[in-house]
């Protein structure tokens, strides 16, 4: 059912935003194979009439008061940042060129 | 060698709170011992020793003054590298944190603080909790005290090793699938897994956010409780937190009798697969119980063959979102900002650098089973797996006030011998996983050595959503009826 190529590999890489190697590629598409052979027997059970479970313990509309309370001022923010400029955090370039 | 580091925490608290000892003096061998083995056994990233002794002085200060009256007072902990703790290097195991220090306190910290519980550093973890040996950590393997060539579990085995190695007499640990509880049966240590929505999650790093719990880490049942007891109960902070009284935990671990109990033996854990080591332990155990007047009956949980398939696509699921957040942007690591690359190159490029290989592969898994095409044959067929995995425990404790198996399939395995084998190390986890994807609670106990290796086995008790005492209910009598007949605890058999 799952024999993954190298191409799909890529993709996936891609898509979870991961560098990898040529050879890191190879290695995944091997192991992931394996992987998704063995847990693809959640299929043999999983009929159409079952409910699907997201959290065990269900609740909703959790909420909260909407009201002002204190936050991080930038000097804490900034703290962490690998490139802090002007109070902002500095990020690479984000559009293209033209 | 201080004997202080050998007691219990409850010991230590009575000794502290008369005045006998301070916990400057505590913390402070505690500290040694660190120093001593710690280059061996690997259990913590970082000690925080000026900080740890200045709360100390504090709290023998409140303590003089009665100012402060906390079951566990001026006992020193270690806390897994998961969990926030302000302006102290949280890392989660991972080199795409290293040098990362949270601007704030998780809520388990803030109830250790107010309670306090003397922090001495972080413990080491499979990077991001993924992994059962803590061989997947960026900073090297933890190692086992009972045998420093032998994994301590994962991905808690900094925490449980620095109990059994008596660098601290309490830890905090968190479990996804299994990562307080195997570490504390291969280690010969108490680890419980609390219901999910016992304890806050507030300033836990997030693995798999609909599994994850933090929880406790001792050396005895009494001290499980006390810890449990502390770090429990409702937070706003987080949004799945349960809104309810915390069961009593600690009246619970001072039961001395389980007649009449009803206890149910899993058919689906046990057998096939098993240690033949282990299952001679856990065999004995289910005579025990039957002579102190428990009747024991074997119950069938039949999709639990499907807990490991089911897990190992909703947490690669879950986490593949979580983990997107490491983007070398705001915080943490950052490569290939060199004015040619694009923002998304630089994030592919730092995710890369940043991250281990086992964190890669579930992160790709994740996407996988998320991804348009498969996710109703993988991550939709998991989630129904996960919905009549509940209604199993729901039939059983129908039946039965507890379930119990053995914790872990084998003993602690040699460093080495399965960390290239995915799907071998993913089977570490196959009695423990049930619980986390149903959302009920369960411990494990040390209950012996096994013949073939004498490392020690660990018995599960698994119990009911907010039932978290019927663990100790039973946890409590199995441990005094086996130090009985050892006449000693259990941890003292770990070679010093």
């Amino acid at each position: 059912m799952a024999e993954l190529s190298r191409e799909q590999v890529a993709h996936l890489a891609k898509l979870a935003r991961l560098a990898l190697t040529d050879a890191e590629l190879d290695h995944y598409a091997q192991q992931l194979g394996v992987i998704l052979d063995s847990v693809a027997k959640v299929t043999e059970v999983a009929a159409s009439d079952i409910k699907p479970t997201s959290h065990a313990i269900e609740m909703t509309n959790v909420f909260r008061t909407d009201e002002v309370r204190p936050s991080f001022t930038s000097d804490v923010t900034s703290q962490n940042a690998p490139e802090w400029e002007d109070e902002r955090f500095r990020v690479p370039r984000i559009l293209d060129e033209e | 060698m201080s004997e202080l580091i050998r007691k219990t925490a409850v010991e230590l608290a009575q000794l502290i709170a008369s005045g006998e000892v301070s916990s400057e003096e505590v913390t402070r061998v505690h500290l040694e011992r660190i120093r001593e083995v710690d280059g061996d056994v690997h259990a913590f990233l970082y000690v925080d020793d000026s900080n740890a002794l200045e709360a100390a002085r504090q709290v023998d200060k409140n303590i003089q003054a009665g100012n402060l009256q906390s079951p566990l007072a001026g006992v020193p902990l270690a806390l897994k590298d998961v969990l926030t703790m302000k302006d102290v290097p949280t890392t989660c195991g991972s080199k795409i944190l290293e040098g990362w220090k949270p601007q704030y306190d998780s809520t388990v910290v803030t109830h250790l603080r107010n309670a306090g519980v003397i922090i001495l550093g972080k413990t080491n973890m499979d990077e991001f909790a993924m992994g059962s040996s803590t061989e997947y950590s960026a900073y090297g393997p933890t190692r086992n005290p009972w045998d420093l060539t032998r994994i301590p579990g994962g991905s808690g085995g900094g925490s449980a090793a620095s109990l059994a190695a008596f660098e601290a007499p309490l830890a905090i640990g968190t479990d996804t699938g299994g990562s307080i509880r195997q570490p504390a049966a291969v280690t010969g240590t108490v680890g419980v897994k609390p219901t999910y929505g016992g304890v806050s999650r507030y300033g836990l790093v997030a693995l798999a956010s609909s599994l994850d719990q933090a929880g406790p880490c001792t050396r005895s049942v009494m001290d499980a409780a006390l810890l449990h007891q502390l770090i429990a109960g409702y937070d706003p902070m987080d949004s799945t937190s349960i809104n309810s009284p915390v069961p009593d935990v600690v009246a619970a671990a001072k039961n001395q009798s389980i007649k009449g109990m009803k206890i149910g033996l899993v058919k689906q854990l046990g057998g096939e697969g098993y240690q033949a080591g282990v299952r001679e332990r856990f065999d004995e155990v289910v005579a025990l119980l039957g002579s102190l007047g428990a009747e024991v009956i074997e119950i069938s949980c039949p999709s639990f063959e499907y807990a490991l398939a089911a897990y190992y696509l909703i947490l690669p699921s879950e986490c593949s979102s979580n983990l997107a957040k490491f983007d070398g942007m705001r915080y943490g690591l950052r490569v290939g900002d060199d004015g040619k690359h694009s923002v998304e190159e630089v994030m592919s490029l730092s995710r890369a650098a940043g991250f281990g290989p086992e964190v890669k592969r579930r992160i790709m898994l994740g996407t996988f089973a998320l991804s348009s095409g498969y996710y109703d044959a993988y991550y939709g067929s998991a989630q129904k797996v996960r919905t009549l995995i509940a209604k199993d425990f729901t039939d059983a404790f129908s039946h039965v006030d507890v379930l119990i198996s053995p914790t872990a399939p084998t003993t602690a395995f040699k460093i080495g011998d399965k960390v290239d084998d995915p799907l071998a190390m993913y089977l570490n986890d196959v009695a423990t996983i049930p619980v986390n994807l149903a959302g009920n609670c369960a411990m494990s106990i040390p209950i012996g050595l096994a013949k073939e290796d004498n490392l020690p086995v660990g018995l599960q008790i698994m119990a009911p959503v907010m039932a978290d005492d019927r663990l100790y209910f039973l946890g409590a009598v199995i441990e005094a009826a086996l130090e009985a007949q050892w006449g000693h605890r259990f941890i003292e058999k770990v070679p010093s």
